[in-house]
């Protein structure tokens, strides 16, 4: 194999899995959540209103960032290696960074919504 | 009186080939192998193909038929010839060796490489084993076990067709059935030959296999049975 | 090519479980190359209300709206489908799945209709 054994792409598997588990609650909340907020037009003080100074809302939205960050570049990681032919030691690393980048952008929004 | 005709599209050649077209006249009941067996006996003997038993048990005269993999002897031309054409093609996913016969080699050594054979426990005693039929266990290995290696599931899959060190469904619903035979002794060496980017976590439940396979077998389930044993085996170190 | 055409190819494709999977694999791959321009846009909020509420009118054209909806519409196909997903990896599915995929491409268009009648009614 590229350098990666089983035991990675084991967990590299579980990884994604779980992360979908955390998501699927996630996501279920932020549609309901986007179904509602945008009844009578979206603004951005409606927002805010709901996000600013809410601890709840800076936990959900922390755990959501971070299930993102595993799930996505995983899932992104798979769908290279099986449709093109990058694979190997780089695409690893990009995969990683991508997950990093997603952190820090997805954590620097939540601050601007609930700081 | 004229008699209906059936229009056939043949593969001829190895990989570098073409289509080539004969008229066959329809019979009642006709099977696909019926009307490759009449074209190499009536029309071109050069015509290459394979089978054997020609009752649906020994899986040889596997091929695509209209774009699916189909045991040709169990496929009635009357079910599956839209505008009375039939196009028949070789395996997919095999190297051609010439006209429909494929090479099956690879199908087979990743067969081996999944460890998909009985390896006795180290200790095994003396006496037969005693193993319950209706225990999880058992009822899981029995659900895969009829498999007859006949390439089908392996040339629907294309998760094969994208990847090629992915072991394929034949291979893993044999190692499934050995993980969960109690009398086995490979063990977590089967579970670490399984799992990965070649093995069961390559596989994105297309179900392709379970789809086409002529025994209704389920390389799905099984793969995603495989899936949660080495999920255990990794937590636990294992692997 | 020897399956005969790009259409035969389909055909082998043709059941339901095999479209499960590519609109799952379609929808995750728009999703993730939607996601950076999402955080990007709610970190608009960092600037203030004024600087969010430029982004989001920007937002009030029909064609941002249908493509609001569409992400909606994505964003549940792909829930959905995960869902499905982790049932047959871990619960083992089997002979009711194509029940669970019709419904959950119900369920996506549904969260897809709620949102637009939500989004376009004043």
């Amino acid at each position: 194999m590229n350098g990666t054994t089983a035991r990675t792409e084991t967990l590299l598997w579980v990884a994604q899995r779980a992360s979908a588990a955390v998501l699927a609650v996630c996501v279920a909340v932020h549609l309901a959540t986007v179904i509602y907020a945008v009844q009578g037009g979206l603004t951005a003080e409606e927002i805010l209103a709901r996000t600013r100074g809410s601890v709840g809302w800076l936990v959900f939205y922390s755990v959501f960032v971070v299930a993102v960050a595993v799930h996505a570049p995983i899932g992104l990681r798979t769908i290279l290696r099986e449709m093109t032919p990058w694979r190997g030691a780089s695409l690893d690393g990009a995969t990683a960074i991508a997950a990093v980048a997603l952190i820090a952008i997805g954590w620097r929004a939540i601050g601007g919504l609930v700081g | 009186m004229s008699e209906a005709t059936l229009n056939v599209r043949i593969w001829r050649g190895t990989e570098a080939g073409r289509f080539e077209a004969y008229e066959v006249p329809r019979r009642a009941s006709q099977t696909v192998l019926d009307v490759v067996t009449w074209i190499q006996r009536r029309i071109d003997p050069t015509l290459s193909y394979r089978f054997a038993c020609r009752v649906g048990m020994c899986g040889s005269c596997a091929m695509t038929v209209n774009g699916v993999p189909r045991w040709t002897c169990r496929t009635h031309v009357a079910k599956v010839a839209a505008d009375d054409t039939v196009t028949i093609a070789p395996l997919r996913n095999l190297p051609v060796v010439k006209d429909l016969a494929v090479d099956m080699s690879a199908f087979f050594d990743k067969w081996a490489r999944a460890e998909g054979r009985f390896v006795p426990k180290v200790d095994a005693p003396n006496d037969f084993a005693v193993v319950a039929p209706d225990s999880r266990e058992r009822s899981a290995a029995d659900a895969g076990i009829e498999c007859i290696g006949c390439g089908i599931c392996y040339s629907g899959c294309d998760v094969v067709s994208w990847n090629g060190d992915y072991l394929g469904p034949a291979a893993l619903n044999r190692a499934w059935t050995l993980v969960n035979d109690v009398r086995d002794g490979a063990g977590a060496r089967r579970l670490a030959a399984v799992a990965g980017d070649a093995g069961c976590h390559a596989c994105h439940s297309q179900q392709s296999c379970r789809e086409y396979c002529p025994k209704h077998l389920d390389p799905t389930g099984s793969i995603a049975g495989l899936k949660r044993a080495t999920m255990r085996a990794a937590i636990k170190g294992e692997i | 090519m020897r399956t005969g055409s790009a259409a035969m190819g389909w055909r082998m494709r043709a059941h339901p479980n095999y479209l499960a999977f590519a609109i799952h694999r379609v929808s995750g791959l728009l999703l993730a190359l939607f996601l950076p321009l999402h955080f990007w846009a709610l970190g608009q909020a960092i600037d203030g209300a004024v600087a969010l509420n430029s982004f989001l009118r920007w937002t009030d054209s029909p064609l941002l709206k249908f493509a609001e909806t569409g992400l909606v519409v994505l964003l549940a196909a792909h829930l959905a489908g995960g869902i499905r997903l982790l049932a047959i990896e871990f619960a083992g599915w089997r002979d009711w799945q194509r029940t669970t995929v019709a419904v959950t491409a119900g369920f996506s268009l549904a969260a897809g209709l709620l949102f637009l009648l939500n989004v376009v009614s004043p």
